[in-house]
């Protein structure tokens, strides 16, 4: 993770009892900010020289309430998940895996995936880790997997933006996509398609970590951290979003969304899936054009299928995993979790 | 003279970690021989998953994140 170098003893002398004072005060605060995003956009839009119901205007008065509002859930929502997951960690996750062989072991990885906390950019020694610990490679790919896929930040922010009905989807299908492309690998054998070194290592020594006692003052400051650290990622993934869904949201002619995204387009989802794959953005960019496709009429399963192969399937976590995989199980691995993308597209492009 | 292992893939927290235990280390007048290893296999190897990790004279004391300063200077002391 490539967090800003930060001075390590920034909150040296803040007492404990200013922690448990201060996060329920930010709390509010940012509760009552919320509130207040409309009159907020609606008065910073009445300073451009445009009209509001110009496409300008939309575009204008979309942007200036996405921002502060994506910047205020991803805060809430990163402390949050920051807190939950230090009671989780890789090492554990892995203990609890290496135990189950049996089929639950797959909605337990993508599970686990969900609240572990990890970066892509130890996901090779987490995944020579796990294999090497004895947990089969489908279980591990499930874990891989779920992890970016349902993300509590792209949950948060598909609450938050589009509500819940299709966060819930999302979820439920997300973990699904997770669960069973992980069980089909796992059926395929493909241990042959590893590295020859990672192979090798498989019967490599396991490290073992006595487990550093945190105090819930180190949880609430873990939680801090990670929002300092993500918030200072991805601010800039959150602006470009946000100014591709303005642009939508003011200058795209419903006809045209229709034609191109709309459910009688049966390629379109096949077609999403396409551009979404090398985008590389993250949740947090991506969700705001979500919100602008789907106000526009967007098919469901369109959308959907776009979102989930731009958050799952990432060309720069792909070539991480090179170290450990061939190409012959990259491919795999991206042609498996496609399927499950385009079916679940298909299926509510067909429904709705 | 203790010998330190940074691992991790050379990500921004890695370095900070490095740049803490020598810095830990110059307060606390003790000689280290801080090495950075960033290549997968031997990051694995060590038995860390989580980067950065710490290992101070072979002993893994530490993955995931920035260690706690109290606790490096521990590490370093011990």
């Amino acid at each position: 993770m490539t967090a800003e170098t930060q001075d390590p003893t920034h909150d040296r002398g803040v007492p404990d009892w200013a922690w448990y004072a201060g996060v329920p005060v930010v709390g509010v605060v940012l509760y009552l900010l919320y509130g207040q995003l409309i009159p907020f956009s609606e008065w910073v839009t009445g300073l451009f020289p445009v009209a509001r119901d110009s496409h300008t205007g939309q575009a204008i008065a979309f942007f200036f309430y996405d921002v502060p509002k994506v910047l205020l859930l991803l805060t809430g929502i990163v402390f949050v998940t920051g807190v939950l997951r230090s009671w989780f960690s890789p090492e554990k996750t892995r203990a609890i895996l290496a135990g189950k062989r049996q089929i639950w072991g797959y909605p337990l990885a993508a599970l686990l995936g969900v609240f572990t906390p990890f970066c892509s950019c130890s996901s090779v020694p987490l995944f020579i880790g796990f294999v090497s610990a004895g947990i089969p490679l489908g279980v591990t790919f499930s874990f891989l997997i779920a992890g970016p896929m349902v993300g509590p930040v792209g949950l948060g922010l598909l609450y938050g933006l589009v509500g819940w009905k299709i966060a819930t989807i999302y979820l439920v299908f997300g973990f699904t996509i997770a669960t069973v492309s992980g069980y089909v690998m796992g059926k395929m054998g493909l241990e042959r398609y590893l590295q020859d070194w990672v192979r090798e290592m498989n019967a490599g020594p396991v490290g073992d970590l006595l487990e550093e006692r945190m105090t819930l003052v180190d949880r609430l400051k873990v939680g801090w951290e990670q929002v300092r650290e993500i918030l200072g990622k991805v601010w800039v993934w959150v602006l470009v979003g946000i100014g591709i869904g303005a642009a939508i949201h003011g200058y795209v002619p419903e006809a045209m969304m229709l034609k191109i995204m709309g459910g009688e387009a049966w390629w379109s989802v096949p077609a999403a899936v396409v551009v979404g794959v090398p985008m590389y953005t993250n949740a947090a960019g991506v969700i705001p054009i979500v919100e602008a496709l789907l106000g526009k009429g967007a098919a469901l399963g369109t959308t959907l299928a776009f979102m989930m192969s731009v958050i799952a399937l990432s060309l720069p976590e792909m070539v991480i995993l090179k170290q450990v995989l061939t190409y012959r199980l990259i491919a795999i691995f991206i042609a498996v979790v496609s399927l499950g993308i385009l079916a679940t597209g298909f299926l509510f492009n067909f429904l709705l | 003279m203790k010998t330190v292992k940074v691992y991790g893939p050379g990500c921004k927290r890695c370095e900070a970690t490095e740049a803490m235990v020598k810095q830990a280390a110059s307060k606390l007048g003790i000689e280290v021989a801080v090495e950075k290893v960033t290549d997968a296999k031997s990051i694995a190897m060590a038995g860390v998953m989580s980067t950065p990790g710490l290992s101070v004279d072979g002993k893994l004391v530490h993955a995931g994140g920035l260690p706690d300063e109290t606790k490096l200077e521990g590490w370093l002391t011990a």
